[in-house]
């Protein structure tokens, strides 16, 4: 890590953040890698039902061991166990129900994100690879996106960018930016620091992020 | 049409010739037509086009792909931007040994329902303003972007079900259904491998999700087992 940069959450929190913004009755789409934690932040009987753009509404969790059941996985490929009343349906009725706006938030991870909101997360032209599997479906349909990534990369460039340099998944799709850092509303006039996490100082967020923000009039320290 | 009972895999695949496009159902581990896919490896046919969701390492498909057996592959994800084990489809298309049309998922299944419903193409907004745009057309309706995207057909599917009736109709298990009874419509071809084949009448008619009519060819045959190593 480079010298002086501040010190961030950790990848639980962040998912615990986000878990903050889910409703009871919401439908979620959690993408694949770090936005999965969410799930294990929501108290029991919310009735949230997560779905795996796969073909499955309503999984309870993803299994950590034990037995697989090869027919019975989320997007991801991880096996899953159900609540009462989860469903199964073809991925055509899946990508409807994502396409159609009947998703109120898909959670994606993110590798940069611009001022407009626009998002990149599919391919990474360093490795000269990536697979764009549902993501571009989901950052354009689903009602409200959240991305949670790292504020910076390892090295300390900015993620958050004037215009994002990796090949986009969607445009001007991103409602809310989490990051280790920052929670980062995305409107009409430009990006709004809304909060910063616990011993984090905006200007420090301010000096990670390449393009302008605006600091929010009620800008707060995270709850966690 | 309805369907013939195949008294194995091999015989099922009888006919099936170099050269066609091949519809894959399955998604990742679930669903998938394992059986028939290693009939295909023994039978050694070539120059296939594939269609399917996704190429992991170490299952029959990708074996298909080192084997030098596919040609030409139209999926959506087969290639990882993470350091994870790599495919050997990876491998060859880095080698320029076989091309890949990356395909946004919703995109991708949607192509095979219009396939299969006599729909030549659609508007969606997905992909509107990437690289995966490229070469299509872009129509404004009500002041919005949306690609046309075509329709997606082809030769052969090889498809999996959990219980089928001898007539072909079929029914799913969990999240096996994925992409299955999306290309069960869309391929001149059907070709079906299931866990069980019952007599007609046995599955209750609410719950049949492919009907027979769109079925050729059945096999009863345990689902080929895919490790997870999470």
């Amino acid at each position: 890590m480079a010298e002086g940069r501040p010190v961030g959450l950790t990848r639980e929190l962040m998912a615990m953040r986000v878990a903050q913004e889910l409703r009871p009755g919401m439908a979620v789409n959690l993408g694949i890698g770090l936005p999965t934690l969410v799930s294990d932040f929501l108290p029991d009987g919310t009735n949230i039902l997560f779905q795996a753009e796969n073909g499955v509404l309503g999984y309870a969790q993803i299994l950590k061991d034990g037995q697989f059941d090869q027919d019975l996985i989320n997007a991801g490929g991880q096996p899953i166990t159900l609540v009462p009343g989860a469903s199964f349906f073809d991925s055509a009725a899946s990508f409807a129900m994502i396409r159609g706006g009947h998703i109120d938030v898909a959670v994606l991870g993110g590798l940069q994100v611009s001022e407009r909101g626009d998002l990149a997360n599919w391919f990474v032209p360093e490795r000269g690879g990536g697979s764009v599997g549902g993501a571009m479906d989901l950052a354009a349909g689903a009602r409200r996106v959240i991305v949670v990534m790292e504020h910076a990369t390892r090295e300390g460039a900015p993620r958050i960018l004037r215009e994002c340099a990796y090949p986009l998944t969607a445009q001007a799709c991103v409602d809310l930016v989490v990051t280790d850092l920052a929670v980062i509303g995305v409107t009409e006039a430009g990006l709004v620091l809304r909060e910063v996490a616990p011993g984090v100082d905006p200007a420090e967020v301010a000096a990670l992020t390449e393009a302008p923000l605006t600091l929010a009039g009620d800008l707060r320290k995270m709850a966690l | 049409m309805v369907a013939t009972v195949y008294e194995s895999v091999d015989a099922a695949l009888e006919g099936i010739e170099d050269g066609i496009s091949l519809m894959i159902g399955g998604f990742a581990s679930a669903g998938s037509p394992g059986n028939l896919l290693q009939g295909l490896i023994r039978r050694g046919t070539r120059g296939l086009t594939v269609i399917a969701n996704n190429v992991i390492p170490d299952t029959p498909l990708d074996a298909m792909c080192d084997a030098g057996q596919v040609d030409h592959l139209i999926a959506t994800f087969a290639i990882r931007a993470s350091g994870a084990k790599k495919t050997r489809f990876e491998e060859m298309y880095r080698e320029g040994r076989i091309g890949i049309e990356m395909v946004p998922q919703g995109t991708f299944a949607e192509r095979i329902r219009a396939g299969g419903a006599g729909i030549p193409g659609f508007l969606t907004p997905t992909a509107v303003g990437t690289s995966l745009a490229e070469g299509k057309s872009v129509i404004a309706l009500d002041g919005r972007d949306y690609l046309l995207e075509r329709a997606l057909t082809a030769d052969v599917a090889v498809i999996r079900a959990h219980r089928a009736d001898r007539l072909g109709n079929l029914e799913y298990r969990d999240s096996g259904r994925n992409f299955n009874p999306l290309m069960a419509t869309a391929a001149r071809l059907v070709i079906a491998e299931v866990e069980e084949i019952v007599e007609p009448g046995e599955i209750d008619p609410n719950h049949i999700v492919t009907p027979a009519v769109y079925v050729d060819r059945l096999v009863q045959c345990p689902a080929l087992p895919v490790r997870w190593d999470g």
